[in-house]
């Protein structure tokens, strides 16, 4: 691709896109504006947000998610399933050329802007999967094959007397089949790890290492190959950067884009130093979000907490203006009242709290979980209290709770439906709004550190929280914010040597 | 029982003696070193020892099996874990650029816990097992080992007893070494029925179509549910049974129950009407048509700790460590005994070292002729094959063999390959 600053000039290759979707295998060889450029890449970016807004607010997938999504992709010009059911002559006709043509070039764009750490990469392969599976879902089966031909894309048949043989088993292993659509259709036959959304919902039939896919599930095994492929790409394309950063043009827009999408972090503690131990009680009461109440009074309880625990509670702390010194005096106080003595917690525990603040170790500095952290990753098991009520509480539990919490019991039916559509953020505000008697709370909840600071602004009156405006804002309704996807999890170098000091104190958990 | 002979204190004199004359290092270093097919296999592992005091040593490794000997001899670790398979030399991991040192591949492993099924057993808590709740274990070890052979298709699948109240398994196919943690926590989820924390009740959920992989599991759950839950742990008998079964949300047949039990106090007649009133209403609605065997799951299905499974750098206690706490050897287990598995017959330190001690006076003489390594190693074998170690190690031999004719096979197949060409 070549920039320049000059009126747009198109070279003579031109590009033939031929299907409305594309594996973005070859990149562009035009050259284009500098505007054009921006424009590309901003409307891109909006898009992949709006991807990862939907994917949290939604079920991916279900009807909401669908509409929503299709029309952000119509709003913003980029290709769409419908355009496909036209003539053949219009494909290069100006619109739909258009279309496809800057979803082509702002794909590479954003490559460029997001292969430079793991976790940009990581976020840039995420929301480019799940655009790329609703597009290619939402696609007559005519082009579909299509797409699979045009692509190179073979994958092998199971035969029918395999498939008469293991009817009944693939009939129960996938949800929507019944006899007579397994007759009609391909079953596929791949390596389990190609197929590890489906694995791990258990939809699909696996023997001896080989998962059993039907047609209709097709799009698993082609984004998996989507995933190779686009993770290879940024790869190459990281090497190939300094180059590029050498350009004093691109250079500033290239970073303000790969910034763009992360929301405040909480990492940076504007407050230390600003709360004491004796405070944590009646803070907990007012203005923690339910999932740190509940560990709180765990902790207080059982004067323990295990390792997952830990780490969500002791971050959230921390985020909230807990120096070092405190964190240590809190739980050690905590605990030496349950089985453990100050020698065992000095031994045992005080590590991993000094690595939550980056004193030991690699010093790794943890940042605050996420709701989405909180609710996706590291679900509580036995004698796990983390987690998010919202999420991982059985909802008769919940409302017994939200009675306890005296919130009314028409508060609490709002909340509980939106618990039964998963909206567990939206949940968690109805919450705060009911818990602050406010109308609207204005913020959408992305974090446990964000409900306490929007709490504290309330009740104090707005003197210590400033928030930080993410852009581009959210379109088309959404009322949850970008969740903050990048900070979760410590870049790749980083992370090996995280997951390795994290690991070392769960080592000394119970056993 | 041996542990009633089994003092902590005296570990510090007991380690010595087990790593110099019983500890099955060949068998060890044979394992580890995966044939020495991959290079620096053996040399890029990361052990990691706990000495005295709860001192911790991470990041160990060895060129070969005589410095893991040397050093393990030197130190007498109380606990030995063995973690990934990294880039580089783990005890040179400070000196490498920060960033490069990756853990690159680990066995697949499992990590069962008794204190995991604290909600569901009545006989123990905690720390503490019985030959009551051990069929836990057991159930655990079937319904896992089928799923990790049948439907993945692993063939080496090393269960061990972790000395104390749970049981580790390692999968060490190639193919499962190299999972990626994506992979790894795929089949975790694949794996694992019972979700929900300490503010969960009903912590299984079942919907239809059932998937084949639930009903080969509820078939092994079958077979020990009647005799282990229903009569052993009594689940009907306790007071709490219907909400702690999650039998809320059916209320008619609670109801039902509740009238029913007031005169049949036979545990197995109460199981089968509960099962009788949960058919009928398969019938007449939806809902809760699966409780019986959701019961069953949430009572006897295995649950995983997910975090020792995902993490392709997270460490488990090795086979053949010994628990400090109980004095019990980590010992391979017998599939093909798994029923007559005892957790408390699985020799303690002491024991074999006592074992060892009364065999040993005979041939004191003898020994003061052979000298050299390969005398040493000879010695070894001769020496643990005198206690009741040398069943477990048997075990462990088996399975190293079959790790070896995989590999056999595929070099054959390999070459076959390269001729074709
Ligand atoms: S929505 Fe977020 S803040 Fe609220 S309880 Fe759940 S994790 Fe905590
Ligand atoms: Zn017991």
């Amino acid at each position: 691709m070549q920039f320049s600053r000059k009126r747009k000039v198109f070279s003579s290759a031109q590009v033939e896109y031929g299907h409305c979707l594309q594996l973005y295998g070859q990149p562009p060889l035009e050259n284009i504006t500098l505007a054009e450029f921006e424009t590309f890449a901003v409307e891109r970016l909006k898009l992949l947000k709006t991807v990862e807004n939907l994917g949290v607010s939604f079920v991916k997938g279900s009807e909401d998610y669908q509409k929503k999504l299709s029309s952000e992709i119509t709003n913003l010009n980029f290709p769409y399933k419908t355009e496909a059911n036209d003539d053949r002559k219009q494909l290069t006709g100006p619109t739909e050329y258009e279309k496809r043509r800057k979803d082509h070039i702002s794909h590479f764009i954003l490559r460029l802007a997001y292969c430079q750490t793991e976790d940009l990469r990581r976020w840039f392969i995420q929301q480019e999967m799940d655009l790329f599976r609703h597009r290619f879902s939402d696609l007559p089966p005519k082009y579909k094959t299509e797409f699979l031909h045009r692509n190179d894309l073979q994958y092998d048949t199971i035969s029918p007397d395999e498939k008469e043989g293991l009817m009944e088993k693939l009939v129960s292993s996938t949800y929507t089949v019944s006899g007579a659509t397994v007759k009609e259709q391909d079953f596929y036959k791949v390596p389990f790890q190609d197929a590890l959304d489906l694995v791990r919902l258990r939809k699909v039939f696996l023997r001896q290492g080989y998962a059993y896919i039907p047609h209709q599930d097709i799009v698993t095994i082609v984004l998996n190959d989507f995933r190779t492929r686009l993770s290879k790409a940024l790869a190459l394309t990281a090497r190939s950067l300094p180059v590029v950063q050498s350009d004093e043009r691109l250079q500033p827009l290239l970073s303000h884009l790969s910034h763009a999408y992360v929301g405040q972090d909480y990492s940076i503690q504007k407050n230390i130093g600003k709360v004491s131990l004796e405070q944590i009680d009646p803070l907990s009461a007012k203005s923690f979000p339910l999932c740190m109440r509940q560990l709180h009074r765990a902790l207080r309880e059982q004067h323990h907490l295990r390792h997952g625990g830990r780490m969500q509670y002791g971050l959230f702390l921390k985020g909230i203006g807990l120096t070092l010194d405190q964190a240590l005096q809190f739980w050690r106080a905590e605990f030496v009242k349950g089985k453990v003595d100050a020698d065992k917690f000095d031994k045992a525990y005080a590590y991993s709290i000094r690595h939550m603040f980056g004193k030991e170790g690699k010093r790794t500095d943890y940042t605050p979980y996420s709701c989405m952290k909180v609710i996706l990753s590291n679900p509580p098991s036995q004698g796990d209290y983390q987690g998010c009520p919202f999420r991982h509480s059985d909802p008769e539990l919940l409302k017994q709770k939200l009675q306890s919490y005296k919130v009314s019991q028409a508060g609490i039916l709002q909340i509980l439906e939106l618990v039964k559509g998963m909206h567990y953020q939206l949940a968690c505000q109805k919450y705060f709004e009911l818990t602050h008697n406010i109308e609207d709370a204005g913020f959408s909840l992305n974090h446990p550190n964000q409900y306490f600071a929007e709490s504290q602004r309330l009740l104090t009156g707005g003197k210590e929280v400033k928030r930080e405006a993410d852009a581009p804002p959210p379109r088309g309704g959404q009322s949850v914010r970008a969740p903050d996807a990048l900070q979760d999890k410590p870049a790749n170098p980083k992370q090996a040597s995280a997951e390795i000091t994290e690991d070392l104190d769960s080592l000394f958990q119970d056993d | 029982m041996t542990t009633c002979n089994y003092d902590p204190a005296s570990l510090p004199d007991l380690l010595p003696l087990y790593y110099r004359r019983l500890f099955p290092f060949s068998q060890y270093y044979r394992w580890l070193n995966y044939g020495g097919v991959t290079k620096n296999y053996f040399q890029n592992r990361e052990f990691s020892f706990t000495l005295r005091d709860d001192i911790y040593v991470r990041y160990q490794s060895f060129s070969n099996q005589s410095e893991l000997e040397k050093e393990m001899h030197k130190l007498n670790p109380y606990k030995i874990d063995i973690g990934a398979v990294y880039s580089h030399r783990p005890n040179q991991h400070s000196t490498v650029k920060s960033g490069t040192f990756q853990a690159l591949e680990k066995e697949l492993v499992f990590d069962i816990d008794m204190t995991d099924y604290d909600d569901v057993r009545s006989c123990c808590s905690a720390a503490d097992i019985c030959s009551k709740c051990w069929t836990l274990m057991t159930i655990a070890i079937r319904i896992l080992d089928r799923a990790l052979r049948v439907d993945f298709g692993f063939r080496h699948c090393l269960w061990v007893y972790s000395g104390r109240r749970g049981v580790h398994c390692w999968v060490c196919d190639d193919s499962a070494r190299r999972l990626p943690v994506a992979a790894r926590s795929a089949v975790c989820e694949y794996l694992s029925l019972v979700k929900g924390g300490e503010e969960t009740v009903k912590k299984v959920q079942l919907s239809d179509p059932l998937h084949p992989f639930i009903k080969e599991s509820l078939a092994v759950v079958e077979h020990y549910f009647t005799q282990y839950a229903v009569l052993g742990q009594d689940i009907l008998g306790s007071r709490e049974w219907g909400s702690s079964m999650g039998l809320n949300s059916v209320a008619q047949v609670r109801k039902d129950l509740l009238s029913y039990f007031q005169t049949e106090k036979n545990p197995v007649k109460r199981w089968e009407r509960l099962k009788t009133l949960v058919n009928q209403r398969r019938s007449t609605s939806k809902k809760g048509v699966h409780a019986e065997k959701e019961i069953m799951l949430q009572y006897c299905y295995p649950r995983l700790d997910v975090n020792v499974s995902k993490g392709v750098n997270h460490l488990l206690k090795s086979p053949f460590s010994v628990h400090p706490k109980t004095g019990r050897i980590s010992v391979p287990i017998d599939l093909r005994e798994l029923d007559k598995f005892d957790p408390f017959e699985v020799p303690t330190v002491s024991l074999i070292c006592e074992e060892l001690d009364h065999s040993k006076r005979e041939e004191d003489d003898e020994e003061a002729k052979e000298n050299e390594k390969a005398a040493g190693e000879r010695r070894r074998i001769r020496d643990y094959k005198r206690t009741s170690l040398a069943k477990y190690i048997k075990v462990f031999d088996n399975f190293l063999d079959g790790l070896e004719r995989s590999r056999r096979g595929e070099l054959l197949q390999k070459s076959d390959l390269q001729k074709d060409f």
